[in-house]
């Protein structure tokens, strides 16, 4: 029996990484929340590696983080260990990665959630979205409560449908074991969205206590101790150190000798599986020269003997599993605590979003996370975090927040998902930014913590603390561009004979100076030109100067990609009216609906010659209102 | 509810650039209009054209006003005498600032001219862009616009299928090859940046070998290219040599040979008439035949200032030798003024009985050039003639591998850029940091795409998937 359990603004469906931020967003934002999980023991539970951050996904994090978001600070209070990774390869994509302690950065984001004003928790199973002419209008769950709300916002991860694979064992089930939507993928459909299927998977788990770290190579963090968030302080606490090891021409012969009962290569295995984390048996498989590969052995928490091998994630059989283990150095007397498995899951065609995350056929309903074909933790935090600012701006009746490319990751991230066709699970890469070196981890503040305040979500105390950080910026870098030195100046040239760079000639300025590579901020605070500052202001005015001419050629570019991005296509357009389009164009336009010019130009099979077609379109219906109803 | 801001045009701010292109077909006639048109265009016509009159300035000119001139190259020397015409916005076929270049000097010299344009900061306009431009900027009216459309539509196409044709030809395997190169090397350092515990850092001595091999590869196409345009473009072949040793009867033989295809084209500011004939595909330019088509005492008279300039201009020069005279004094003088590289020596009258020239004459004067007998008058020498032509071109233009292709403008252009890009990673390998190296990478690749019109953004992604164990 279904029974009226009450009204929301907003519903978000799914406690995951995506739903925790679209959840704490939309009640920040003021409006009334509910969060639903089918289970309130695993909110932001970490199926998968117990690791976040890398290149790209650590600057999605600090992104979250600039708006107003948590990943950052729950990463800050619950790593076990942190790096500052490609440090020699640039500013840019250097990225922070932190090992997490899982059971930890549970307990503080169900914390979280719970101390949130305006936000309700909830145990239980979505089943049906309800709609009627406005779009949206209630939800349902197995126990039968019925909830009204203004919009939906679901973060199903990889609960639909979700099918569990280890060798010819198959059953139904969520990560880890838990319990799958089986019912909201076909409630979905019936609205009309399409949908696909995707295949992950994870390695086995191992305990401690049975390791021979002896014959592995220790990799500890780093002695300098960072922050994710812009609101930590950098934290005094011991870090735990991961294990390389490495699989062996045995670990290769054992996989090969079990291919055919390997689900991958015989066909139990439908959906498509990410490239860039293939299963172990697929690496054996399609590099077939290599002798090994390296695995990372890394600790699931403090308090835990639990240990997860980067780089086996697998579905063989578990009999396999267990021999492959064994050929491992320092495995050989391991015990397994957890099998690795894959597994296969429904997901919307991201396509048939909006840039907001609202589905184009329904409005009030967005979706976020691996729902829309991503991986990643990180991808599913980014994208919860716009869908549920959209979700309460939409009951609010305001206009959607969106990100443009230029001006970041999550603009990266989204306008991939909604443009282009996929292939397989989405992971960000700094390779799919055009405009790199303008989005670095140490500005998203700078480049997003304006934005965060316009629409709510950054607290006084963020907002103070931001503004602190610009002033000093600023006067740090008036600082060093008023400031000259000459040649006659002793202390500089002395300075830089020691450091056997070229006296200067004339009059320069230590903004000028600061571009010789051997030339390091810190060097003026040493000789008393400039004040000391915190370090993250020194690196950010440093950075600011040393690649001033690759940054200033990127400014110019997006100058460029901005003018067609800000060149609207409006909603009702008909492409079948546009004279002169290509069928292909037509097609593909008519299903992504661009909002711009510039979405319209990545689409495939949209040439120079269509979006001229289109630009002349727009221009013919602009007059034509004009001569209606004058100007 | 639809509508642009009323009353701002947002269209026209898009095109802050200004664009380029000849306004007539090419290839068909000796004259021909350049045509630019945009913000900066009146500036940029500024810095490459000297008017006749120093104290014009056309910067200041008002709106359809023409100005006679040079075009000027880099080095300030003149490329052609023009006309040139400055249209001001809103009054202009696009509806911006047009200026438009009125060209007498023939094929070179256009292209010459747009080239000079390109090097002030235009760009070569895409098919139908000025009409796009026109119409958006309100220039044309509505009834118009599927006409424009129709233009658009069939000269991209065309484009395209033109290049596709091109790259299906021997061609490819060399384009392929180059993108291969190109999208590995962009690998190599992507792969890097995105996959750190499982890539490493890039093996630069390998990063540097393909770099190079993919500068080769650039060079080779761009070579090939000058080539194909040598048979758009043509040469221009200049005939010298002492009174009446028989240029005009050569003249009018080679033109009278090719009647169907000559064109006349009378300059019209000049006294110059050119003759345009094709000698084994390559359309030749004869220089300075009004010259010889004056009284050959006048033309001594006229003088040697005036053939001097013609002969240093000339890709191929024709000297005339006559048997009945043997070797002069005059004939010794003006082959001591030509430079030897683009000498043919012809010795005329060989149908006269007694020759007097011999073979150890020919070498002890004019050492181990090529040397044609034969008769204008009897028609003898000049399949010989043509050979000789056609071997110097293509000598100079380097030798030929089996790749003839066709660059335009926009793809010599696009080369260059990729060529340049790929010069600068070079020169930063190891000096700069990985993700500033990528910059002239990725921008090398692009360049190329513009070319063959892919995206090679996912076939970069493609290729490390392929090439390295990604995946923890």
């Amino acid at each position: 029996m279904i029974y009226e359990a009450g009204k929301y603004d907003v519903i978000v469906i799914g406690a995951g990484h995506a739903g925790c931020e679209a959840a704490l967003a939309a009640a920040r934002m003021g409006v009334q929340t509910l969060l639903i999980t089918l289970n309130i023991d695993t909110i932001a539970l970490m199926p998968c590696n117990p690791s976040i951050g890398g290149p790209a996904k650590a600057q999605l994090v600090r992104e979250i983080d600039a708006l107003g978001g948590e990943m950052g600070i729950m990463i800050d209070k619950a790593n076990i260990q942190i790096r500052m990774i490609n440090t020699a390869k640039g500013p840019a994509v250097q990225a922070l990665r932190a090992q997490i302690d899982k059971k930890e950065y549970q307990k503080e984001m169900t914390k979280t959630l719970l101390d949130q004003e305006n936000l309700d928790l909830l145990m239980g199973e979505a089943v049906a979205v309800e709609t009627d002419d406005r779009g949206v209008s209630a939800i349902i769950t197995r126990t039968g409560a019925r909830f009204e709300c203004g919009a939906v916002v679901i973060t199903s991860g990889t609960y639909l449908q979700g099918r569990i694979i280890i060798g010819d064992v198959v059953y139904d089930g969520g990560p880890g074991n838990q319990y799958p939507a089986t019912e909201l993928s076909q409630s979905l459909k019936k609205l009309g969205l399409s949908m696909g299927r995707f295949k992950t998977g994870t390695p086995p788990r191992i305990d401690r206590k049975s390791v021979d770290f002896s014959k592995m190579i220790e990799q500890p963090g780093d002695e300098e101790p960072y922050c994710f968030s812009f609101m930590s302080d950098p934290p005094d606490r011991e870090q735990l150190s991961c294990w390389l090891t490495h699989s062996t021409t045995e670990t290769h012969a054992i996989v090969r000798a079990n291919l055919d009962r390997a689900p991958m290569f015989t066909g139990v295995i439908q959906g498509k599986g990410p490239r860039y984390c293939p299963s172990f048996e697929d690496k054996v498989v399609h590099f077939a020269n290599r002798d090994a590969h390296q695995l990372f052995i890394e600790p699931e928490g403090r308090d835990t003997d639990e240990m997860y091998i980067q780089g086996l994630n697998t579905s063989l059989p578990e009999d396999v599993q267990v021999q492959v283990l064994y050929s491992i150095p320092g495995l050989e007397n391991v015990k397994m605590i957890r099998t690795g498995y894959a597994i296969e899951y429904d997901y919307v065609v991201p396509s048939q979003l909006k840039p907001s995350l609202e589905c184009m056929k329904v409005e009030g309903l967005f979706t976020a996370g691996q729902i829309n074909g991503t991986s990643g933790y990180e991808e599913a935090a980014a994208q919860g975090l716009i869908a549920g600012i959209n979700a309460a701006l939409k009951v609010k009746g305001q206009p959607p927040f969106t990100l443009l490319r230029s001006e970041s990751y999550i603009g990266v991230l989204i306008d991939d998902l909604i443009t282009k066709e996929l292939h397989e699970p989405y992971r960000l890469l700094t390779s799919r930014a055009e405009y790199r070196l303008l989005l670095r981890q140490d500005n998203a503040d700078l480049r997003l913590t304006e934005k965060g305040r316009e629409i709510g979500l950054v607290s006084d105390e963020r907002w103070n603390r931001f503004l602190a950080k610009k002033s000093k910026i600023e006067a740090l870098r008036n600082t060093l561009q008023q400031l000259t030195v000459t040649p006659a100046d002793d202390t500089i040239s002395k300075f830089l004979r020691a450091r056997k760079s070229a006296p200067i000639r004339d009059r320069i300025s230590l903004w000028e100076l600061l571009r010789r590579p051997e030339v390091k901020i810190e060097n003026f605070v040493e000789l008393d030109y400039i004040d000391q500052y915190e370090k993250e202001i020194l690196d950010q005015v440093e950075i600011q100067a040393k690649y001033e001419g690759y940054i200033n050629k990127q400014r110019e570019q997006v100058q460029r990609f901005e003018k067609l991005e800000n060149k609207p296509i409006p909603e009702d357009i008909n492409y079948q009216d546009v004279y002169g389009l290509s069928s292909e164009a037509k097609q593909n336009l008519q299903e992504i609906r661009p909002v711009s010019i510039g979405q319209a130009s990545r689409i495939g099979g949209v040439s120079p010659a269509d979006i001229s077609v289109l630009l002349i379109y727009l221009e013919k219906k602009r007059r034509n209102y004009e001569h209606e109803y004058g100007n | 509810m639809y509508r642009l801001r009323a009353k701002e045009r947002v269209v026209k701010a898009m095109y802050r650039d200004d664009i380029v292109a000849l306004s007539t077909p090419p290839g068909e006639s000796g004259v021909g209009i350049v045509r630019m048109s945009g913000p900066d265009v009146i500036q940029k016509a500024a810095q490459i054209f000297q008017p006749y009159n120093p104290e014009t300035d056309i910067t200041k000119k008002a709106g359809y006003t023409l100005t006679l001139g040079w075009i000027l190259d880099a080095h300030g020397e003149a490329v052609d005498e023009v006309l040139l015409t400055v249209m001001r916005a809103p009054r202009s076929y696009t509806g911006e600032d047009v200026v438009e270049i009125n060209c007498h000097g023939g094929l070179l010299p256009i292209e010459r001219c747009l080239q000079r344009c390109m090097d002030a900061g235009a760009r070569i306009a895409e098919p139908g862009e000025f009409t796009r431009r026109a119409f958006l900027n309100g220039r044309l009216s509505l009834d118009q616009a599927e006409a424009v459309i129709d233009i658009i539509r069939a000269r991209s196409d065309r484009g395209l299928k033109l290049a596709m044709q091109q790259l299906q030809g021997k061609l490819s395997e060399y384009l392929e090859k180059l993108e291969e190169r190109l999208i590995y090397a962009n690998a190599l350092v992507e792969a890097s940046i995105d996959f750190p515990d499982e890539v490493g850092d890039p093996d630069y001595e390998e990063l540097r070998q393909v770099l190079q091999e993919s500068q080769e590869s650039v060079e080779r196409f761009l070579a090939a290219g000058e080539r194909g345009e040598l048979y758009r473009q043509g040469i221009k072949l200049a005939i010298c040599g002492k009174p009446n040793v028989g240029k005009s009867s050569l003249l009018n033989l080679l033109i009278g040979k090719d009647k169907a295809i000559v064109t006349d084209i009378p300059g019209t500011t000049r006294d110059v008439i050119d003759e345009i004939i094709t000698i084994r595909g390559i359309p030749v330019q004869i220089m300075d035949t009004a010259g010889i088509r004056e009284t050959e005492d006048l033309v001594e008279k006229i003088g040697v200032r005036r053939s001097r300039e013609t002969i240093e201009q000339a890709d191929v020069v024709i000297f005339l030798l006559d048997v009945s005279t043997g070797i002069t004094e005059e004939d010794r003088e003006i082959y001591a003024s030509i430079d030897q590289e683009r000498l043919i020596v012809l010795v005329n009258k060989e149908d006269l009985e007694d020759k007097e020239i011999s073979a150890q004459e020919l070498e002890e004067n004019f050492g181990l050039l090529r040397v044609i007998r034969g008769s204008v008058k009897e028609e003898t020498g000049l399949d010989e003639l043509e050979q000789c032509i056609e071997a110097m071109v293509l000598e100079k233009s380097g030798s030929d591998e089996g790749m003839e292709i066709m660059t335009t403008l926009r793809q010599k252009e696009a080369l260059l850029r990729s060529r340049d890009f790929i010069v600068s990673a070079l020169q930063s390998l190891e000096q700069v940091p990985l993700e500033c190296l990528s910059v002239d990478i990725h921008g090398a690749v692009e360049a190329l795409g513009e070319i063959t019109g892919k995206s090679f953004h996912e076939e970069v992604l493609d290729r490390i998937f392929q090439e390295f164990c990604i995946g923890k």
